[in-house]
């Protein structure tokens, strides 16, 4: 095990990553400001996307933390310290959701009670979509989060130090008591923030829709940012062409998964043809909206499949680099076509162009997130027990 | 008798994973190219150790995986739209949705059987199942929990002695040397393997057969032939006088219908009172009914001007003053028993069609002789329908 230490030095990342960080939030603030200020509806709506996109990926970077400790994974331990930089974005969910709960009038039809009232499907489905509830549920999930990030990464860190097998251990135990929650929790959120935003509307396998997409641009972030990284010599140097086939391997899998859950849901509700669901899809049939639904096709399946298909490809650093970029574009296209449906007002291309503000600000605050916390931590967990027999993993 | 056979390899035993990546890292260097590892589990990084090259077969499950894609679907095509197209839930003839899983399926059926058949094919040799290595205690040490390689004697560098040291010199706990069977053992073909195949095939379609036909069985549907009712003309015994087909009760009525007081009886005692208002709904229910059943004989404004050019004998005029002092019971009598040579309506028009015949009689009295107040009306009221 020393010997691993001694081949890894800790450099600092660059301060120009810091500058682009802060530039690109700054782009952020001040083109969201504008849009609230030009369409507050819209912008809302175009805010939610941007919090959905940092959700995501921090709920799915925390989730595989924890799978690695329950599955015993041995490979992507030299690149923990990445996926947990990715997760780092959970504590501030419950700051950034606040816009949300302040506008959450003009996103959440359930939420006004004289509409409720007047309306028997949503009467009856009130003791669950009311504001109080809502609340408490949304308290409840990031407080989770946040604490099993905290307990996992605060004893990963300390292993660095204190080299203590025994952390190890804890953190599976942790992990075995996340897993169950993080899927009970994936689910809640997904539904309270998008599910919901068509309270008429339900589809049970939502939630699983969800978790595909979160995982997958959790996983493009993590091969991306691990990639960059490497090749800059911030990681390990024993780190191999190896470790970057595990990460295409799973990005290509969770490709598929997604395809396969999209797909289930829509055949299901395309050939029960019950009005009550089939709506929601009409909906994203309609107008432009079609070209939205066909392209996501080819540019969330198609497309990354047929880029991460053959085995050289998932080693190959600048496909990677490529494909994961690429699919967080399409998670982002996605969300898109899950969210903004529900936006019924008028939109001009200014509008448009400003709302893509909280998506770019998104992307600020997760380089951000890893220039601090790079400054703090090392970026190899050099004191866990598994780091050695992962830097020896080969295919 | 060894001497005999064919020498097949030698093949040496190692304790451990990294003890065998040496020795297959070593033998490469050394130019051996006809070589095998074997080992319990995958061992990571042997490909490497052996510089093997990326294996050729997932061409074959590729190209087998996009033949079961397209056979589905061309199958499926031809199928549902042009050999046999029947709509199923309202969809089109070709719904690819509904398509997908079967290609999926196929796509993934047609890919792992290609894979599985292709390697046994190209690397097993066909029909060869049993490799020389097979039953050598060699091979039961590698099944277990040693790790073996086995250098071929058709390697261009084939040399016992300079083999045998090397391996020692590796580590090697045990060394042997392997041969070909005497002669080649296809146990595919062995009547006793396929004696076994004909039994099981034997046993399972004769209780497959057992099984479907009379463990299971069941009385075919009968296409509703056979029903607990009785038929038409059919006797029962439940009855006194066996008759299946039953009369009503005595005074029974049906639903919807009222009877008539004075049906058959020449004159009312007492003519009824029209139930109906003479709503639009109504008198428009009375000219349709008045013009498929009346105007035959009565003429189309109930003139008495039959279009029956003389065939049957004209009726009187509907505007006669008798028939317009009559009450609205008078008329619905006579729709009801006939008159003369009227015969009756009854089976034809339903009580409320038999009122509005006669609310709309009573407007077409009103036309044909209206008074000054009901002309000076007509003229206030904006002109409509002038072209009927």
């Amino acid at each position: 095990m020393s010997q691993s230490n001694l081949n890894y030095i800790k450099k600092d990342l660059p301060t120009s990553l810091q500058k682009i960080g802060f530039l690109l939030i700054g782009i952020g603030v001040i083109g969201g400001a504008g849009a609230f200020l030009l369409n507050a509806e819209q912008a809302a709506f175009n805010y939610l996307l941007g919090f959905m996109f940092l959700m995501s990926i921090g709920v799915g970077a925390l989730f595989l933390i924890s799978l690695e400790y329950v599955a015993g994974a041995d490979w992507s331990t030299p690149l923990r310290r990445v996926i947990e930089f990715t997760a780092s974005i959970t504590p501030f969910l419950i700051i950034l959701a606040i816009p949300i709960l302040l506008n959450m009038h003009t996103l959440f039809h359930w939420s006004h009670t004289e509409v409720v009232e007047s309306d028997k499907i949503l009467k009856e489905k009130a003791p669950y979509l009311n504001q109080t509830f809502f609340f408490i549920r949304v308290a409840i999930v990031f407080a989770l989060w946040t604490l099993f990030y905290f307990l996992l990464t605060r004893n990963s860190r300390k292993q660095d130090i204190s080299k203590d097998q025994n952390l190890t251990r804890v953190n599976i135990r942790l992990s075995a008591v996340f897993i169950p929650l993080f899927a009970i929790t994936a689910s809640i959120a997904s539904i309270d923030w998008m599910m919901s935003l068509e309270p008429h509307w339900f589809s049970t396998i939502f939630g699983v829709y969800f978790f595909s997409g979160s995982v997958l641009s959790a996983l493009a972030v993590i091969t991306y940012a691990t990639v960059k990284l490497r090749e800059g010599g911030y990681l390990h140097p024993r780190m191999v062409k190896d470790h970057y086939y595990s990460l295409g391997s799973l990005l290509f899998v969770f490709v598929n998964f997604w395809g396969y859950i999209a797909f289930s849901q829509y055949m299901l509700i395309w050939y029960a043809n019950l009005p009550e669901e089939t709506f929601w899809f009409l909906a994203r049939w309609q107008g432009s909206w079609i070209y939205i639904s066909l392209a996501l096709i080819f540019v969330h399946f198609i497309v990354p499949y047929s880029i991460l298909l053959s085995q050289p490809a998932k080693m190959d650093a600048k496909k990677l680099k490529f494909a994961s970029l690429w699919i967080l574009f399409a998670h982002l296209l996605d969300l898109y076509w899950l969210i903004l449906p529900t936006f019924k007002g008028e939109s001009t291309l200014l509008n448009f162009v400003l709302g893509l503000s909280f998506p770019v600000a998104a992307v600020g605050g997760i380089i951000l997130l890893f220039y601090f916390n790079s400054k703090k931590t090392n970026m190899v967990p050099v004191g866990d027990p598994k780091l050695e027999r992962g830097l020896n993993f080969r295919l | 008798m060894e001497q005999n056979k064919k020498v097949f390899g030698i093949a040496a035993l190692y304790d451990s994973p990294n003890a065998i990546i040496k020795a297959a890292k070593t033998v490469t260097d050394k130019g051996y190219k006809n070589f095998d590892v074997h080992s319990p589990y995958p061992v990571h990084g042997m490909d490497k150790a052996m510089k093997l090259p990326p294996s050729k077969l997932g061409f074959v499950t590729l190209a087998f995986g996009l033949s079961g894609a397209a056979i589905a679907l061309l199958f499926m095509y031809w199928t549902m739209t042009i050999d046999y197209p029947m709509i199923i839930g309202g969809k089109p003839f070709f719904s690819l949705p509904a398509f997908i899983p079967v290609t999926f399926e196929l796509t993934v059926l047609l890919a792992t059987l290609s894979t599985v058949i292709g390697m046994v094919t190209f690397f097993f040799y066909f029909p060869n199942n049993s490799h020389p290595i097979h039953d050598t205690n060699y091979m039961k040490s590698v099944s277990i929990d040693k790790f073996g390689l086995c250098i071929e004697a058709d390697d261009e560098k084939f040399n016992e002695e300079e083999i045998n040291k090397l391996f020692t010199d590796l580590g090697a706990i045990k060394i042997e040397k392997i041969f070909f069977p005497d002669k080649l053992n296809v146990k595919i073909l062995e009547p006793k393997f396929i004696g076994l195949l004909l039994i099981v095939a034997a046993f399972v379609s004769v209780s497959t057969y057992l099984h479907l036909n009379k463990v299971l069985y069941l009385v075919p549907f009968n296409w509703m032939m056979d029903q607990g009712r009785l038929d038409v003309q059919s006797s029962s015994e439940l009855f006194g006088d066996k008759f299946g087909m039953r009369n009503p009760v005595k005074g029974t009525v049906a639903r919807g219908f009222m009877p008539y007081e004075y049906q058959g009886v020449n004159e009312p005692t007492s003519p009824l009172s029209n139930p109906y208002l003479p709503t639009k709904e109504n008198l428009s229910l009375g000219e349709k009914k008045y013009n498929s059943f009346c105007s035959p004989c009565h003429g189309n404004l109930g003139d008495g001007d039959s279009r029956l050019r003389g065939q049957f004998p004209l009726p009187p005029s509907l505007h006669s003053s008798k028939s317009r002092d009559w009450l609205d019971g008078n008329l619905y009598h006579v729709i009801v028993n006939g008159q003369n040579v009227m015969p009756s309506y009854s089976s034809q028009l339903s009580r409320e069609e038999r009122w509005a015949i006669v609310n709309y009689i009573r407007v077409l009295q009103r036309a044909k002789n209206a008074s000054e107040a009901d002309i000076q009306e007509i003229k206030k009221e904006p002109v409509t329908n002038v072209s009927e």
